[in-house]
């Protein structure tokens, strides 16, 4: 669907996604790598433990559906290389430290003297402005900076950012959101313009509604829960903590309590789920859950309700609570491993995962598939990251016409 | 001269409730998008009645539908507000109308839903062949769970969301209650814009079915390959790194005070040194190198959270981002209101709202484009403007529209 957007990727890990979501949509996205390969191919986890720069799964997973070219465009000719490339793009994309596109001499006056049609995104810890702009941003500094870390974990222990780092991929989502909207943009303008994505007010769109509410409305500072609990506001302002993860039989769950008219039916079934198999609901069995809304609920009360709820789940598994959950109309979300997410019925039944071709390591490996079903066209994976220097001869021979003696020449001088 | 709005003149129906739908739709309406949000004060969206509340009401009133802070943090577009009740028989005639008006319709009901009011895609192409449907649920619109309601709170756990944070001896923790609502619609706008766009250069709508959790689920993808292809299951291991040492936050001067430091360079450590002012410890046989700096961890965490606790986190920040060592202060919330780089670029913007008075907490989406600022606007009431587009989209007549709200038509 986007298959008419040409994309110059100059990213590292802080903006991958951005490209490969607009390739999943159609995009012709060229990953320009320095000639030897991407420093970020050495990131791990790696295909059956072999720290090879062409077996990096972080490399395969945000790479994919983009053709690879590398690129010296620190030199002379490199630069001018781009530049002809730039001709014909779209995009380009970028999420290197304010300057360095600058200092190149590619900085976005230059690229859109060459080419006023250009979007250029640029995909930063803190964005290309302000006070924080020349500052360092790795994952847990910008979790830091992003209020999200202050509320993660137990009192009893520092903060807490996420083991597995995301905090760049939600920066380089937005980045491609902002993409999107330029190029629509220029529908209307004929020109291109400056997308300046933050990973940092991307993490605050994730935290500003649990965090700015009660700020803004009652000057107050959520502090960490233990993790595993929300605070709620209740009767008389009264504040409960509502707990996010239940324990089972065989791993937790998640259980989200309803109250009021839409969770009457689920919440009875549960009742009378319990009274059947010889549990004493107490007095869950004869509650009226429809004239029940968090606001007019007694302290005592929910608290009671939650502690019966826990020791019942205690007594079954995660299916069992998972199918009883969709039969009875209660809400309950097991945690998966990634075993059971790869067997998970609804995957399986849409055909969620992609088994993707890898000649060079003569297999198969099976992916993530795509974010939307869309009728106008695919979005998903259609083929593997590319190695290092893949589409070299498709992109400089085929498409600048560049003669194979100039090729070799460029090679030789470490320019591609 | 000034050049229009991405959006202008795109029409939006916005039937989404709850979450998700409307962070995908947002970003039409901050670009210049003209939505009608069409509610019910039937079965309201269950967000208007959401704690925390604005606490603009006496103590014996019951906070209505128009105080909750999650609606209105989540809602910072101009909306038009249409109240329609669908067991009306002419409330589906009237949609069907407004579907005539429209390029684009957004739903988040729960699987087959649309199809029992006649509103399906297959319906909706009748009246306009090139709409665009913007379909979000819990599992997708497919397979023997499209029919089931989602939560952000259970999908997240059904996504992974769940398992990614946490201290390798405590069970895993989730980052936001609803994880999911917040993560899966970026991509939903992508897949929406994509559409606006196919359909300015074809002419072609489509219908885009989004499930949260497959949406969840691309965000991890690196940890998903290494199960596939390695066998391994994601561990959590705390704020500990494997390419970076020191890496955690550390205690600061003042009550639950933090700063995040990350060293992975051997530049950054010879400056982290000097900061703290132990350069021998670029030497010393036990933190020379980063691998005997992760083989001696405890000792270096103990030794550096010695050292911030002589600081506050703001000066720790300054010291180490001076030097190029990157550190952050651990932002509460009150910090987040009040940090200068969220104010260089008036993140935080104020609205007047009428139940809720002036807050500041209402914000743009997380990019600037260099040419077209995002537009906010206040948080739609319910059924705010039902005449407005009755009237004046639908081309009612006065007498209409007052027979048919007489028949509880717009309930």
């Amino acid at each position: 669907m986007l298959s008419c957007y040409r994309i110059l990727d100059l990213t590292d890990e802080k903006g991958f996604l951005c490209g490969k979501v607009l390739g999943d949509l159609g995009a012709d996205v060229i990953k320009i790598e320095k000639p030897g390969g991407d420093d970020s191919r050495r990131r791990g986890p790696f295909f059956h433990d072999i720290p090879d720069p062409e077996k990096s799964l972080y490399w395969f997973a945000y790479n994919s559906n983009k053709r690879g070219i590398t690129l010296n465009i620190e030199s002379s000719d490199g630069k001018e290389l781009f530049k002809e490339l730039m001709k014909t793009a779209d995009v380009v994309i970028e999420s290197s430290a304010l300057g360095y596109m600058d200092h190149l001499g590619l900085g976005y006056s230059i690229l859109h003297e060459t080419n006023p049609k250009v979007v250029l995104t640029s995909i930063t810890p803190f964005g290309r402005e302000g006070p924080y702009k020349d500052y360092k941003g790795p994952d847990i500094v910008v979790h830091a900076l992003s209020g999200l870390m202050y509320r993660i974990g137990d009192r009893d222990r520092p903060p807490l950012a996420p083991s597995y780092s995301h905090a760049h991929l939600i920066g380089a989502i937005f980045g491609a959101i902002g993409t999107l909207i330029a190029l629509y943009h220029r529908h209307s303008t004929g020109r291109g313009q400056w997308v300046d994505a933050s990973t940092q007010q991307g993490l605050v769109f994730a935290s500003s509604v649990e965090f700015q509410a009660v700020w803004a409305l009652y000057k107050e500072i959520q502090k960490r829960t233990g993790g595993n609990s929300q605070t709620l506001q209740i009767k008389g302002g009264k504040k409960i903590s509502h707990p996010l993860l239940w324990r089972c039989k065989d791993g937790r769950i998640s259980f989200n309590l309803t109250l009021g008219p839409s969770g009457e039916k689920g919440n009875k079934a549960l009742a009378e789920w319990m009274k059947k198999e010889g549990f004493d609901p107490g007095f869950l069995g004869h509650l009226d859950w429809k004239k029940m809304d968090w606001s007019n609920i007694e302290k005592e009360e929910i608290e009671e309700i939650f502690q019966i709820i826990a020791k019942f789940f205690l007594q079954h598994t995660k299916s069992e609570l998972f199918e009883a959950s969709l039969k009875m109309g209660f809400h309950i979300g097991p945690i998966l491993t990634f075993e059971e997410m790869l067997k998970f019925p609804q995957h399986i039944q849409r055909e969620f995962w992609i088994d993707i071709e890898h000649p060079e390591l003569g297999t198969t490996i099976t992916y993530p598939g795509g974010f939307s079903k869309m009728t106008g066209g695919t979005c998903g994976i259609r083929r593997r990251a590319p190695l290092i220097g893949e589409h070299n001869m498709a992109v400089y021979e085929e498409e600048l016409g560049i003669s194979r003696k100039d090729l070799i020449d460029l090679k030789q001088r470490r320019i591609i | 001269m000034e050049s229009p709005r991405p959006f202008e003149g795109k029409k939006v129906i916005d039937l989404c409730w709850s979450g998700v739908g409307v962070f995908v739709q947002n970003f039409l309406g901050y670009y210049g998008g003209t939505i009608v949000r069409v509610e019910s004060s039937i079965r309201p969206d269950p967000i208007r009645a959401y704690p925390p509340f604005a606490p603009t009401y006496s103590k014996d009133e019951h906070p209505g539908l128009e105080r909750s802070a999650y609606f209105s943090i989540t809602h910072p577009v101009k909306e038009f507000g249409l109240l329609l009740n669908f067991n009306h028989p002419k409330a589906i005639e009237l949609f069907k109308k407004l579907v005539t008006w429209a390029d684009i319709v957004c739903e988040s009901f729960t699987g087959g839903q649309m199809e029992k009011w006649g509103l399906g895609y297959d319906d909706l192409k009748k009246i306009k062949e090139d709409i665009i449907m913007f379909r979000t649920c819990g599992y997708g619109h497919t397979g023997f769970l499209a029919s089931q309601p989602g939560f952000g709170q259970t999908l997240s756990s059904v996504a992974g969301l769940n398992s990614i944070t946490g201290w390798p001896d405590r069970p895993s923790i989730p980052i936001v209650p609803f994880y999911s609502d917040l993560l899966s619609p970026l991509f939903g706008a992508l897949a929406l814009l994509t559409a606006v766009d196919y359909h300015h250069r074809t002419g072609l709508g489509q219908c885009i079915d989004h499930s949260q959790v497959e949406a969840s689920v691309n965000y991890l993808t690196p940890i998903i390959l290494d199960y596939v292809v390695n066998g391994r299951e994601f561990t959590t291991t705390g704020n500990r790194i494997a390419f970076a040492a020191p890496h955690g936050a550390y205690p600061c001067k003042g009550n639950d005070r933090w700063v995040a430091i990350a060293v992975s360079t051997d530049d950054e450590w010879v400056s982290f040194c000097k900061v703290i002012g132990k350069p021998d410890w670029t030497r010393d046989k036990k933190f020379s190198t980063l691998t005997l700096r992760i083989k001696n961890i405890d000792e270096l965490d103990q030794l550096v959270g010695e050292w911030t606790t002589y600081y506050t986190a703001e000066q720790v920040m300054a010291m180490m981002q001076t030097a190029g060592v990157p550190a952050g202060v651990v932002e509460n919330a009150q910090d987040q209101a009040e940090d200068p780089q969220l104010k260089h670029y008036e993140f935080f913007r104020e609205l007047d709202h009428p139940y809720v008075g002036k807050l500041n907490y209402y914000h743009p989406p997380a990019f600037k484009l260099s040419d077209c600022p995002a537009e906010l606007g206040r948080p739609v009431l319910l059924g705010e403007h039902t005449e407005y587009v009755c009237t004046q989209i639908l081309g009612l007549s006065d007498e209409e529209f007052v027979q048919l709200l007489q028949e509880g038509v717009f309930e």
